[in-house]
């Protein structure tokens, strides 16, 4: 304990004499999503590596409370453990990135995975947080309760803030129960009819925990009660899919040789019925909120980010720096953005979220 | 200079009533009586005039010209809050969304509807129902209460456990800022790059800006929902059997207690078939596929008997499962039936907690001899305390206030919060000192002000300044006075 308090101790005074003299602090967690800390680096010539890792370790896990709470740099893919064996689970099923991707890392990043379209977002299961800002002051937000509305939920603003407003110490989680049965199948569709299908098969109450359609393929993976999955799997028939842990696990993680290049890709959030653009080659996910398009040159980028805009969404080239995804969003929206980064980080210790 | 100053008021009414239609400015004070208070209905105040905005547009141009003539505005919605939010300021414009009233899109394939900020929640749910759809957050106002209104407070409902609060239910918001800025947060997909600046501004208390159209998501409706009633010996053996049900794997679509105080009441009042001889009642609800409710309800009734209920019964019919429910939704009325005032506290705690601050709520109600009955969102931990007095005798408001805020501290000192779902407003303006450092607090402010430069909007509520950390009382129920929206079921 006391080590940890002295761990956090050093962040402070680290975070305090970068603020006194004009440097910058950069975070680090499990070194998963380097393009994130690649992006903020930038500008900035030597950044003071924090690190988070040694912030680890689970502080307080009741399952029957639902709630767990962890240090910032613990590995998602520990905490899964730990509730694993209390049969509950993180609902928003994010990528663990093979043991490296860190709780912190998560809510930086807004990573969730391929339940979040049916259970919520990682935002959605931050109950509170610690959070050392630029000014090394350690601040709580939020709480370790189901609800609560005291004060501004700035437990959830964070979520999404890549690194940009401090460093996130602690997290408090709602957890649930692992689903009682499990089962894939499997659809040969266009893009077209496998959108149709994600939608109505959802809005018709099915039990649904995943859906992704890829190479022709509509996977949906059912979870719940036995008898409703049983029933599900009767009505919706499809072909069984084997092993099907690891074909979502490699999907959660990315490893799909769908995602082999990274860098090519766009990534597009629409409105769920959004029409499939023509002549990508793509992947369809979260019941069709979103999608992944192989776009290698700036003329085809530009063609995602025209049909995205008149649909109302968001793309952005996956891998991209922050400032940059940040261009998608009003100037409007930007300018709130920028005004809310000086509050947490008046010295500009953290990366900036305007492109110098 | 000085003409200026003596213009300043004329000056913005004639902007606001060459902004808004004939009818949508009132300035007597008989026209803007009915927008005196919302829920907490002793704070009381009239407002400089009441603007009635019918597009966003003219929203707009109200914040706009007040804006400009640095005049604060507060927003209000049905007015159905019970923390003093809506509450009018003498000094400012009561910026009502009352007509900005129209659904403007369903799409059912989406499961998503586009809804102007003065819709009603049933409203939403009623449009949705023809595509088997509905919008899961349901406030026990949820007849009158605003979508708008539910954004600014994050409501939740008896649902919450399962299916979310408002934050989980809502996917986009657009928002006017004081200066007339007007921005998408959110986004028709599942997110936005960037802050989630979306959840900063649920909940927010209509500090922030005034929202003018909401996107939510639809729930799907289950085919089937049925209700187990069990009656327990003892108030800490329900505790104990909601940390039974959760630990078994269920997550019920309702979890809700009440103690013996509050079924005697809710008995006499609409006759649910309580058992008034238990120290406790729970009821839990299971939805979903007529399979999933079966298997569901097999194990809830088992871990409920195992966890010493004297008495289980499952609803057989709907008829039967609304019965069941009438009761907890009339808790509050019946309560008031049988005081001549109650307060209604809406701290929040761990659920392990629940036997040690139920114990340390009835050795409250002995100190301070007033009686207190106990109803509450067990499944959230969600405490509804309903402190029962007297304002006619001499000392019983005072008694009752200091009794109500030594609940809130307690449920702050076991890890809990100060409100739960019914917001700060201007009722626990202090209990927020209790529950956030002065850093923290100035953060707060600072967001504010990112915001909203002048501090126009909603001035003095939600965030309390550091300097006036001590101010204004709680909720309190008055049979006196008109209670507003005394038609409507209360959690
Ligand atoms: C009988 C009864 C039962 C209730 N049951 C529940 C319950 O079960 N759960 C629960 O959570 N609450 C409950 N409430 C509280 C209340 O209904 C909710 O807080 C509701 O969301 C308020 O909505 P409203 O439209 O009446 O908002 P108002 O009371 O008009 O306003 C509430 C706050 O929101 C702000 N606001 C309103 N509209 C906007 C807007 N468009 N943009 C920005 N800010 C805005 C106001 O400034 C104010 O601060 C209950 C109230 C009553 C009277």
């Amino acid at each position: 304990m006391t080590a940890y308090l002295d761990r956090l101790e050093t962040i402070q005074s680290t975070i305090k004499a970068a603020a006194a003299r004009g440097r910058r602090c950069q975070i680090v967690g499990g070194g998963s999503k380097p393009w994130l800390a690649h992006a903020s680096a930038a500008g900035s010539t030597e950044a003071e590596v924090l690190a988070t890792k040694a912030l680890s370790g689970v502080v307080e896990y009741e399952p029957t409370e639902l709630v767990i709470v962890v240090r910032g740099g613990t590995p998602v893919g520990e905490i899964e453990r730990v509730m694993r064996e209390a049969g509950q689970m993180l609902a928003f099923e994010p990528p663990t990135a093979d043991g490296r991707a860190t709780i912190g890392g998560t809510l930086a990043s807004a990573a969730s995975g391929p339940r979040r379209a049916y259970a919520g977002a990682v935002r959605d299961f931050v109950l509170g947080i610690e959070l050392i800002d630029g000014k090394g002051d350690r601040l709580r937000f939020g709480g370790k309760v189901m609800k609560n509305v005291a004060g501004f939920d700035l437990s959830r603003l964070v979520c999404g803030s890549a690194g940009t407003l401090g460093v996130i110490t602690e997290v408090a989680l709602k957890c649930l129960p692992l689903p009682k049965a499990t089962e894939t199948r499997v659809y040969e569709l266009d893009a077209a009819a496998a959108l149709r299908a994600m939608n109505r098969w959802y809005a018709e109450a099915d039990p649904i925990s995943a859906t992704t359609w890829v190479d022709g393929r509509l996977y949906v993976r059912f979870a719940g009660a036995e008898p409703a999955v049983r029933a599900a799997r009767e009505r919706r028939g499809g072909e069984l899919l084997a092993d099907a842990d690891r074909w979502w696990a490699d999907w959660r993680e990315q490893r799909h040789p769908f995602f082999a290049l990274p860098e090519q890709l766009m990534r597009m959030s629409c409105r769920a019925t959004v029409e499939s653009l023509e002549g990508f080659n793509q992947a369809i996910e979260w019941g069709g909120a979103l999608r992944w398009l192989h776009a290698a040159t700036e003329e085809d980028r530009a063609r995602v980010r025209y049909w995205t805009h008149r649909a109302k969404g968001y793309a952005t080239r996956w891998h991209a720096p922050f400032v940059e995804t940040l261009n998608e969003l009003s100037p409007e929206v930007r300018a709130l953005t920028a005004r809310l980064k000086a509050q947490f980080d008046p010295y500009g210790v953290f990366p900036a979220v305007v492109s110098s | 200079m000085l003409l200026g100053t003596l213009m300043k008021l004329p000056s913005l009414l004639e902007t606001l009533a060459a902004i808004l239609p004939a009818d949508g400015l009132k300035t007597t004070p008989e026209a803007m009586r009915p927008y005196e208070c919302d829920g907490l209905s002793m704070y009381r105040a009239l407002p400089k005039c009441v603007a009635l905005p019918e597009t966003e547009d003219e929203l707009v141009a109200v914040l706009k010209a007040c804006h400009a003539a640095r005049v604060p505005v507060v927003t209000r919605g049905a007015g159905t809050g019970l923390s003093g939010g809506a509450m009018p300021d003498p000094e400012a414009v009561l910026l009502s969304t009352a007509r900005l009233m129209r659904i403007i899109e369903i799409d059912a394939d989406a499961c998503l509807a586009r809804v102007q900020p003065g819709v009603r929640n049933l409203a939403i749910s009623e449009a949705a129902a023809a595509h088997g759809l509905y919008y899961a957050p349901d406030p026990s106002s949820q007849i009158a209460c605003t979508i708008g209104g539910n954004v600014a407070e994050n409501s939740g409902g008896v649902h919450c456990l399962k299916y979310g609060l408002t934050v989980h239910n809502v996917r986009a918001v657009r928002v006017a800022l004081i200066d007339g800025s007007v921005v998408t947060l959110g986004c028709e997909g599942l997110d936005a790059p960037g802050y989630d600046l979306l959840a900063l501004m649920t909940g927010s208390e209509g500090l922030l800006g005034v929202v003018t159209e909401v996107t939510v998501k639809l729930t799907p409706k289950p085919r089937l929902a049925q209700v187990a009633l069990a009656s327990f010996p003892t108030v800490e053996a329900a505790g104990a059997a909601v940390g039974r049900i959760i630990a078994a794997g269920i997550v019920p679509a309702g979890l809700e207690m009440m103690d013996r105080i509050a079924t005697r009441a809710v008995e006499d009042f609409v006759h649910a078939g309580y058992d008034c001889e238990a120290a406790a009642i729970l009821l839990c609800e299971s939805d979903g596929t007529p399979e999933e409710v079966a298997d569901e309800m097999a194990r809830v009734e088992a871990v409920l008997r195992e966890a010493g209920a004297s008495d289980v019964r499952l609803s057989t019919s709907e008829a039967e499962r609304l019965r069941y429910w009438s009761g907890r939704k009339n808790a509050f009325p019946a309560t008031g039936r049988i005081s001549p005032d109650y307060y209604c506290m809406d701290g929040t705690i761990p659920r392990k907690e629940l036997p040690r601050v139920l114990k340390a709520i009835e050795a409250m109600s002995e100190k301070y001899g007033l009686r207190c009955a106990n109803v509450f969102h067990a499944g959230d931990g969600n405490l509804h305390p309903l402190i029962m007095f007297d304002a006619n005798r001499p000392g019983e408001l005072e008694r009752a206030e200091a009794f109500g805020a030594e609940i809130l501290e307690l449920c702050v000192e076991v890890g809990g919060t100060i409100t739960g779902e019914h917001g700060v407003g201007i009722e626990k303006i202090n209990q927020m000192c209790v529950q956030f450092s002065p850093k923290e607090l100035t953060r707060m402010h600072e967001i504010k002000r990112a915001f909203d430069e002048h501090g126009l909007l909603n001035p003095g509520k939600a965030v309390p300044t550091l300097h006036r950390c001590a101010e204004h009382g709680r909720m309190r129920v008055s049979q006196g006075k008109p209670m507003p929206f005394a038609e409507l079921e209360r959690f």
